[in-house]
């Protein structure tokens, strides 16, 4: 998996949690299904807009709440990573752990609007907004943190440490995959 | 090395003399808990496991199964408790919440690290445990390795000065300080003070468990005698309880007049400054009330409500829920009796389970309705239809208001 991301932007506020990502009734269904309900209140048919590879950027305390692996639904979208100007730390480990980059820009959903071609590097740091030109950096990430989101999560790396069976390696780099076998949470 | 509560277990855990806010740090973890959910849908058995001792199972958000995924799930867990030799398997029977069976087992011990798939698991924080919810992903890779790491966050110490009045309750206390000073994202909350004698375990274990709503990343209490003979009680010895060092760095400390507070109710969406006095609330109706809850749904709770319910009737058009904890204060309510007041009354009296609270299996809200909860979230959407109102309150608020069928300060319904 890459550290590096580059795609077009979609811009959301503050305070979105995780009720309005996965809702319970979407805990019921299997994941590409479930994944059909991110924003389904907040931002009703975004689903069907979004795009694989596109990134979702969003305002402070980004993902309150439950600890359910909504990141692994982003990731079932197609979604490329995640930029938030404060993430909510169990929602930034999930992140991280399903595999998915993850970055905190402190003025994300002003560097950026809607529609716009973001590049994030999260070896680095660095970030560029390819359609304005703006561009920062923010403070690297642990060593230990960029390794797990470059295993493609913490499944993958358990099965390369001999946890889970070898043969499943590649398997569990893929988002269903790792919701339905580490199962949900609340 | 001046250090606080979280900063001092930490450091412990992970061998070094000392850690300070912006580290990262690589710990072992002394308890981990999975609950149901974790194996619903295609639970992937592992190869090996750090240590089964070190490991529990609980059965608690959708027990008695509501659907054949989770039936499934059930059926899972118990194969992997019986292979692995996990003893601490509460299974439905012996069940309930996770937070409420890992107090009743002595699973937190002061000064160590819990870690459990619900984002409620800051709860334990009560008993001086550096305990946070992590996602199904790292409490399984947390089962197999046995350790992981965290950021070290910057604290905020809440001084609590003065004595609780009686009809304040912890649920009391969390929301005024949720609407007081909002949202504490990447940063740890740390209680203590003179007034905190005067806050009993139930009440601060509902402050801890609510440290998620405002984004916090651990959650705790100073270590004093109430925890030491709470402890004593469940046959919990041997620990090494963490006090916070009286020169450590704080991001800010944060000044509590206890005796100054009283009932408090939040309104829908978020406690995250949204709340208010029920006193100035004005005449708000209500269609459900729930008591339950990792947060709400203890012996104590429910003591409270039948207090409040003895002897007087759930009001028409209003529906009444009622959710002990686990099955243990299911058991001791029935016996002491708060069962039978709180049903003849007019409420259900539910199995023990998460239940209501996360919207997934029973008590759901429909479009426009208005529920008042003493539960975790008042999230839109959280318990049933996004068009339902969620306002939050304490067991005593919930339990006057099923009484008139708006939203009441208790302290105006006459025993």
């Amino acid at each position: 998996m890459t550290l590096a991301i580059t795609g077009k932007v979609w811009v959301f506020g503050d305070d979105l949690n995780t009720d309005a990502m996965y809702p319970a009734f979407a805990m019921k269904m299997d994941p590409p299904e479930a994944a059909k309900h991110i924003f389904y209140e907040v931002r009703p048919g975004w689903t069907d807009q979004v795009s694989p590879g596109d990134i979702v950027v969003a305002g402070k305390n980004f993902g309150l709440g439950s600890s359910r692996p909504v990141a692994a639904l982003f990731t079932e979208l197609g979604v490329a990573g995640l930029i938030a100007e404060e993430f909510n730390s169990l929602f930034f480990r999930n992140a991280v752990n399903a595999g998915l980059p993850a970055m905190t820009i402190p003025d994300a959903t002003t560097a950026f609007r809607e529609g716009d071609t973001g590049t994030f590097d999260l070896s680095t740091g660095e970030w560029r907004n390819e359609t304005t030109g703006a561009s920062g950096s923010v403070a690297k990430l642990p060593n230990l943190i960029l390794d797990i989101i470059a295993s493609g999560g913490v499944l993958p790396r358990l099965a390369a440490q001999g946890y889970l069976p070898a043969e499943l390696g590649d398997l569990l780099r893929s988002s269903t995959v790792a919701i339905r076998g580490a199962g949900s949470g609340a | 090395m001046s250090m606080t509560i979280i900063e001092k277990i930490f450091a412990r855990k992970a061998g070094v003399d000392g850690v300070s806010a912006g580290e990262t740090v690589v710990v072992d973890v002394d308890m981990t808990v999975l609950i149901d959910l974790q194996f619903a849908t295609m639970w992937i058995e592992p190869l090996r496991i750090h240590d089964p001792d070190k490991l529990a199972i609980v059965m608690d958000h959708a027990v008695p199964a509501p659907t054949i995924k989770d039936a499934a799930g059930g059926t899972h867990a118990r194969k992997f408790a019986a292979e692995f030799g996990i003893e601490r398997f509460y299974d439905v029977g012996r069940h309930g919440i996770c937070h409420q069976v890992i107090a009743e087992n002595g699973l937190a011990r002061p000064g160590e690290i819990l870690a459990c798939t619900d984002s409620h698991t800051c709860a334990a924080g009560a008993y001086n445990t550096a305990a946070r919810g992590l996602g199904p992903a790292e409490v399984y890779s947390i089962m197999c390795t046995g350790s992981t790491w965290f950021q070290v966050a910057p604290t905020i110490r809440y001084q609590l000065e003065g004595v609780k009045p009686d009809t304040v309750s912890g649920k009391d206390i969390f929301l005024h300080t949720a609407n007081e000073y909002g949202d504490a994202a990447n940063l740890n909350l740390e209680f203590g003070g003179p007034g905190l004698a005067s806050i009993p375990m139930h009440d601060r274990r509902t402050i801890a468990t609510q440290g998620a709503e405002v984004s916090a990343d651990f959650s705790t209490f100073e270590p004093d005698e109430v925890l030491t003979s709470f402890l004593h009680e469940r046959g919990v010895t041997g620990y090494d309880a963490a006090a916070p060092d009286p020169d450590a760095t704080y991001r800010e400390v944060r000044h509590v007049d206890l005796a100054a507070l009283e009932p408090y109710v939040a309104r829908p969406g978020t406690v995250s400054r949204n709340g208010l006095p029920v006193s100035q609330l004005g005449r708000q109706r209500i269609d459900q009330a729930f008591i339950g809850s990792c947060a709400n749904g203890q012996l104590e709770d429910l003591e409270i409500a039948a207090d409040v319910l003895r002897g007087k009737t759930v009001a028409a058009g209003v529906r009444l829920l009622v959710t002990p904890a686990s099955q243990a204060v299911y058991r001791e309510a029935m016996r002491l009796g708060y069962l039978q007041d709180i049903a003849d009354a007019g409420a259900v009296i539910t199995n023990s389970t998460c239940g209501a609270c996360f919207g997934y299996h029973m008590g759901v809200v429909g479009p426009g309705e208005v529920c008042l909860t003493s539960s975790t979230r008042n999230f839109t959407g959280r318990m049933g239809s996004p068009e339902a109102q969620i306002f939050m309150a304490s067991p005593a608020t919930v339990a006057a208001s099923a009484i008139t069928g708006y939203i009441t300060d208790p302290r105006s319904v006459t025993p």
